[in-house]
């Protein structure tokens, strides 16, 4: 029988914590990916060694599609895993997470694929693949060369499992609310639809523009009293709450092309200067 | 040869890595062949033929019939005299590397004997990889671990071998040797390999095909076989070929089918979307029409023959179709008509105002061109098209395949009920079109946009273009030319320029209209030379023609140009432009400007604004008759030669300006033909610096009417040889 959704994470959970990894729980704020947990952004600057798996609520207010689409959701969920200096045989240990969930190298297609990342929110960029089984991108898988603008030394590798994708596939099902969570019978659509619906409603039609763009502003200039506190922890959650404040922004309608890149800008700024105030604490 | 008797054995390099990038495979083996041919030759090693060969995990050189060791050398080194002083010598002992007592004294001057023992290959080869390595021009490329080397991904393994014998080498950790790895899942154990001779054979054993291609000609054929099998053809496409073999070591094509239902969604976005996301074949039915099929290429001889793959591929793709069908039918929904609203919400460039503003001045510009008889077509259907042309950029279809602009408006125009043509100019307004209405929005649409940066200054410099302009400047010219539209550049580049001074209040913008306009037209000049240098048209000609200024119909300007580069290749055009040569050359020497009209008058004379003709200025008859007989040349003519040549320019003069009229070019050229042997003739037997003022004045006046008349047809000075 194939894995429910949580039993998905509980295997991954026991197979990255027995490669050392600590296994953390969600960041409780809103942000868009696993990568903006401070336990990737800002473990990956400096020196120290780390590994670290969890899984994160991501946020996309643009994504979400009123439960209506089989594919689209405006939040989900990644596993996230770091492991910082990147171990020589991480492809070798990803492909066995793989194997622990029940993908058979010789019975399914697992390929990589060139894709670089880059955030341009968070002012970091690696070079990696998605991970691709059977024509599908299962994974992100990518090996950082900087974050908040500053060399990544040593290298963290990072690898973000879709976990909704991967359950479909391997349940075998073309309707992410039709996954089974558990094993009691208890499906995502039981536990998510209804959040997607009214998610979709707010982020497109009812979230109140003015207090975003207030938020935003509050956000930005909490972090700088923050960064003149010497506090890089709290500066960079306000940066990640203005983040998502710009996120729903933009579902809104409300940013124009000219505007989204002053904005992004404005959200690299200050989560450049928390990292940089990381750095400079850790020193 | 001295070679010959020497040992020699072939060379295995291979750099084993985490999967590289296909599209950078091709340029790596080059780069590979290059700098190993580079470093051999540097170091005086001899090689034999080399083969290059790339899979995702490794990067291979086989070098044939390496020398096993290169050539003892002797060299000798003049250095500085015995009396030069010490530091002279210091410096040469530091060059060389010798000791004072090794340097021999010829005569008072040092000679240093450098002898070079020859050097075994393996130590060479073994530098030459370490530096192959560290200076490998990858497009991008990283660090991992803790290591501080840099490669396209992470390095893992390096096999150097010549002969059956390793090539010891470490590179920041990594030794070379005779271990490398098969398949990543079929033969994921260590397997070694005994040289360049089996090491294609034991990797093939071990489901790795190590010849590029080889892979492709499995893909080409067994995608084409799968396609076949279902009674359908491959949609070929060679891109996706080479993509697909540097994405597989075992490739193993796999035919699938989609529901037919997405049939529904524009067949553009279901190509685009197999080969771009998922790098699928498409497949056609035997009346050319998209079949609900793909072929995708698995890198693994799958125990159930690949069932589970296909299967799981389908899904996929299944989803894709359908979020594409989403949209597809999303946007089937809301007329073009609404969607071009929402561009007033789009930003085209801060100073140019939205998109919207731009759809404006194309529209008026684009109606422009059919009021004012440069294209047939229907006015108000060329308004509606240039009206809806952007539309789609709002469509969800277009958020998701941003390369289909245009395609995507086209489909929903013409399932929207909007007339052929003008969902064919919604389609194909981006390109050259040759269909009327199109090829009206076409043009508006290019001019605006470096009408409306060139306006704000934003012109390209140097390298940057950041706009596209020159594009944009060759796809105009390119419109213009093939459809032989009939227009004047500087009318249609003021009348853009006045639209897009329309929609801002700034007085600046009408001020500045004059200046750009120039610049404009001396831009799309440069760009025709350009364009026209594929097709062997000559840029001097280009030069000669616009100098003659007001001419910037594109169209008659290049039947000029065609007719006076087929003219100066003939006897009588090349002896003419060497007789212009000539004579513009006396006048300019002689600073000649002409009948020497003040000196006529009193001293107040005609005024010269230095713009207008003087002679309009004439009032008296009288005077104007004379003047212009003094520029005719014919008061004063002597000589017979004098008399021909007045008598030919007469003859000439009228002709040219009548064919250039009729827009016959060749019979201008043909009409300045007949100037050739008058000229000749005037040259060899008239004295133009003739002592008495009045003949060398008459002369000098006579040579420039000439000139004069060559320059109606062509500026002549501006041809180069």
């Amino acid at each position: 029988m194939s894995l429910s959704f949580q039993d998905l994470i509980l295997t991954l959970h026991r197979y990255w914590g027995a490669q050392g990894c600590v296994i953390l729980q969600p960041y409780d704020m809103e942000m868009g990916a696993g990568t903006f947990h401070p336990a990737t952004v800002l473990r990956s600057l400096g020196p120290d060694p780390w590994r670290a798996a969890y899984v994160q609520p991501c946020r996309r207010p643009t994504d979400g599609r009123y439960g209506e689409n089989p594919n689209r959701l405006g939040h989900y969920y990644q596993y996230q895993v770091v492991l910082k200096p990147s171990p020589n045989d991480l492809q070798q240990l990803y492909l066995g997470s793989l194997a622990e969930i029940g993908i058979d190298p010789l019975k399914h297609d697992i390929r990589f694929v060139e894709d670089d990342w880059e955030s341009p929110t968070l002012g970091a960029w690696g070079l990696g693949w998605e991970v691709w089984c059977d024509g599908m991108e299962v994974t992100q898988f990518t090996y950082f060369q900087q974050v908040g603008g500053f060399e990544c030394k040593p290298v963290t590798g990072e690898l973000t499992y879709g976990l909704e994708r991967l359950a479909m596939y391997i349940q075998g099902v073309d309707n992410v609310f039709d996954l089974k969570f558990n094993d009691a019978g208890v499906s995502y659509g039981d536990v998510f639809l209804e959040n997607e619906r009214q998610m979709s409603a707010y982020n497109f039609e009812v979230a109140d523009t003015q207090t975003l763009f207030d938020l935003f502003r509050k956000a930005a200039s909490e972090c700088e009293r923050c960064l003149e506190a010497k506090l890089p922890i709290p500066a960079y959650e306000q940066a990640i709450k203005a983040s998502h404040v710009f996120n729903t922004l933009q579902a809104r309608g409300v940013i124009s092309v000219a505007e989204r890149q002053a904005y992004i800008g404005r959200v690299r700024d200050l989560a450049k200067a928390a990292c940089g105030a990381w750095l400079e604490r850790a020193a | 040869m001295a070679g010959a008797c020497r040992l020699m054995a072939d060379f295995l390099l291979e750099l084993r890595s985490e999967e590289i990038p296909a599209r950078m495979q091709a340029k790596a083996r080059n780069d590979l062949a290059r700098l190993f041919a580079e470093c051999t030759a540097e170091a005086g090693l001899a090689t034999g033929p080399m083969e290059t060969f790339s899979s995702p995990r490794r990067l291979v050189l086989i070098a044939r019939d390496v020398a096993d060791a290169t050539q003892v050398s002797r060299e000798e080194v003049k250095g500085p005299r015995t009396s030069a002083p010490p530091q002279a010598l210091e410096g040469f002992l530091r060059k060389t590397g010798l000791a004072k007592d090794q340097l021999e004294d010829r005569d008072g001057v040092y000679f240093a004997v450098i002898e070079r023992a020859g050097r075994p290959a393996a130590e060479i080869l073994g530098d030459i990889v370490k530096r192959i390595v560290v200076d490998f021009p990858w497009p991008k490329s990283m660090r991992w671990g803790s290591g501080d080397l840099r490669w396209v991904r992470p390095l893992h393994g390096i096999v150097a071998m010549l002969g059956e014998e390793i090539v010891p080498v470490e590179i920041d950790g990594i030794a070379s040797g005779a271990m490398t790895v098969g398949h990543r899942f079929h033969h994921p154990g260590a397997i070694t390999v005994g040289g360049a001779s089996d090491y294609a054979q034991k990797l093939r054993a071990c489901h790795v095909i190590v010849d590029q291609e080889e892979r492709e000609r499995i893909i080409r054929e067994g995608a084409a076989a799968a396609a076949n099998s279902a009674g359908l053809q491959l949609l070929e496409d060679e891109g996706l070929v080479v993509e697909n073999a540097g994405l597989t070591e075992w490739p193993v094509p796999l035919p699938g089918r989609f529901d037919d239902d997405y049939l529904d969604v524009p067949r553009e976005v279901i190509v685009l979307t197999m080969r771009t996301n998922q790098k699928y074949f498409a497949c056609t039915n035997d009346q050319g029409l998209l079949a609900p099929a793909f072929v995708c290429v698995a890198n693994v001889a799958a125990k159930d023959e690949g069932a589970a793959i296909v299967e799981g591929n389908k899904r996929v793709l299944a989803a894709r179709l359908a979020d594409a069908r989403f949209f597809w039918e999303q946007d089937l929904k809301v007329p073009l008509e609404e969607q071009a609203k929402k561009l007033s919400g789009i930003v085209f460039h801060e100073k140019l105002g939205t998109v919207a503003d731009k759809v404006e001045r194309v529209a008026k510009l684009a109606r422009w061109l059919v009021e004012s008889g440069v294209v047939q077509a229907d006015a108000d259907q060329v308004e509606r098209a240039a009206r809806l042309a952007k539309a789609d950029l709002v469509t969800g279809m277009v958020g998701e395949f941003p390369e289909l602009q245009g395609v995507i408006g086209g489909y929903l125009a013409a399932a929207q009920g909007e007339p052929q043509g003008v969902a064919d100019a919604i389609r194909d307004h981006y390109g050259t079109p040759s269909a009327p209405i199109s090829v009206a929005v076409s043009l508006a649409d290019k001019l605006d946009t470096i009408c409306a940066f060139f306006g704000i200054d934003l012109k390209p410099t140097g390298s940057k273009d950041p706009f596209a302009l020159r594009r944009a400047a060759i796809g105009s010219i390119e419109t213009i030319i093939t459809n032989g539209l009939r227009l004047g550049l500087t009318e249609a580049v003021r009348g853009s320029l006045a639209i897009r001074a329309g929609q801002v209040s700034e007085a600046t913008a009408a001020h500045r209209l004059d200046s750009t306009a120039d610049e404009l037209l001396a831009f799309f000049a440069d760009r025709l030379k350009v364009q026209q240098r594929e097709a062997g048209v000559r840029h001097d000609l280009i030069d000669a023609v616009f100098a003659l200024g007001g001419e910037d119909d594109l169209v008659r300007l290049l039947a000029r140009v065609n007719a006076l580069q087929q003219f100066i290749r003939t006897e009588d055009g090349a002896d003419l432009l060497t007789a212009y040569k000539r004579a513009a050359n006396i006048l300019k020497k002689e600073k000649w400007v002409g009948p020497q009209v003040m000196s006529s008058a009193d001293e107040h004379g005609i005024p010269q604004t230095g713009e207008e003709d003087p002679l309009v200025l004439v009032d008296d008859p009288i005077v104007g008759q004379a003047v212009a007989e003094m520029a005719s040349g014919e008061v004063g003519a002597e000589l017979p030669e004098e008399k021909a040549l007045i008598a030919a320019l007469d003859a000439a003069e009228s002709k040219a300006v009548a064919a250039v009229e009729a827009e016959d070019f060749t019979g201008a050229m043909a009409a300045l033909a007949n100037l050739r042997r008058p000229i000749d003739d005037f040259f060899d037997h008239v004295t133009v610096n003739d002592p008495d003022a009045a003949k060398r004045e008459h002369r000098l006046n006579l040579l420039m009417r000439f000139r004069d008349a060559v320059n109606q047809v062509a500026d002549f000075s501006k041809i180069e040889g």
